[in-house]
């Protein structure tokens, strides 16, 4: 099985590359992008059976800092 | 004083702190390798050098915080051993959760290496007692993620605390109120971007740094 881990800035945490790429796309010709919130996605290979709990587990402990990081799981 | 300083795969600071460390206590320090479980006993202070450990994958001092090592070094701070971070060090305290908030990329986005102002908030600590209280010293940075951020709540309670210990006193990176370095609740956690290891002797271009190593040779014998 896999899961998926995406993580996000929490909403007012600054995001100055996601700053970055709306210039940059305003830079390239398209208009209208008012905002632009950039994150990860980390994919897991795991033995069949994993729990979503475990995976929450992996998300708080390592995969995302909580202070400044949301996270959303998708077993797949 | 007996200290250790860990080393990470992608430490580059680690010698300069040993040298700082040395010129100044008189004792080398103990180089420890991140996959130790244990600590040498009887140290007085642990610091956790700058550098780029792991490559900054996943975030800035989020693998290095993860190390076996890094047990045995909250457990040295929660029996009130000196611990110092210094940039990515304080990147690896916060991760570890011994110093409150995170450094981010810094809002200009762009790498920064140079000397800085920075004014000394609190010379209470073990760590700043020789200096004075809104001293401007000059520091170099040289990092991409050193934009402290924590929740207002957060700062305001470092801030009345005094845990606030050093300020840039210009905008460097973005950090929330200007932040370059915090001491934990008890005091004997300090973690700071600026590399006071940099400036200890009159050939690197200034002694502003020497101080904060004089203060724990002082303190902590």
């Amino acid at each position: 099985m896999k899961a998926r881990v995406t993580i996000t800035l929490k909403p007012g945490v600054l995001d100055p590359q996601g700053r970055a790429i709306q210039n940059a796309l305003g830079g390239l010709g398209f208009a209208g992008v008012a905002g632009v919130r950039q994150g990860k996605v980390i994919e897991l290979d795991l033995a069949d059976g994993t729990s979503e709990a475990e995976v929450d587990d992996m998300a708080k402990r390592l995969l995302a800092n909580t202070v400044i990081e949301n996270y959303r799981i998708e077993l797949l | 004083m007996k200290a250790a300083v860990v080393v990470f795969p992608g430490s580059n600071c680690d010698r300069d702190l040993a040298v700082a460390l040395e010129q100044i206590t008189g004792t080398a320090p103990v180089m420890v390798w991140h996959r130790e479980t244990e600590l040498p006993e009887g140290l007085d202070l642990i610091a956790l050098p700058g550098g780029f450990s792991y490559g900054d994958y996943l975030r800035s001092g989020a693998m290095s915080a993860r190390s076996p090592v890094m047990a045995a070094v909250v457990a040295a701070a929660g029996e009130g051993r000196a611990v110092l971070g210094v940039c990515n060090g304080f990147q690896v305290l916060t991760e570890a959760g011994l110093l409150p908030g995170a450094l981010m990329r810094n809002a200009g986005l762009n790498f920064v290496c140079r000397d800085v102002a920075l004014t000394v908030e609190n010379s209470q600590t073990m760590f700043t007692a020789r200096y004075d209280a809104g001293e401007t010293i000059r520091v170099p940075v040289a990092h991409h993620d050193g934009n402290y951020f924590a929740d207002a709540e957060t700062l305001d309670r470092l801030e009345g605390e005094g845990r606030v210990v050093f300020r840039y006193a210009e905008d460097v990176n973005g950090s929330a109120r200007g932040i370059a370095g915090i001491v934990n609740a008890q005091g004997n956690v300090l973690g700071l971007m600026p590399h006071p290891e940099r400036l200890i002797e009159a050939e690197q271009g200034g002694t502003d740094g020497r101080r904060v190593f004089e203060a724990l040779a002082a303190a902590l014998g």
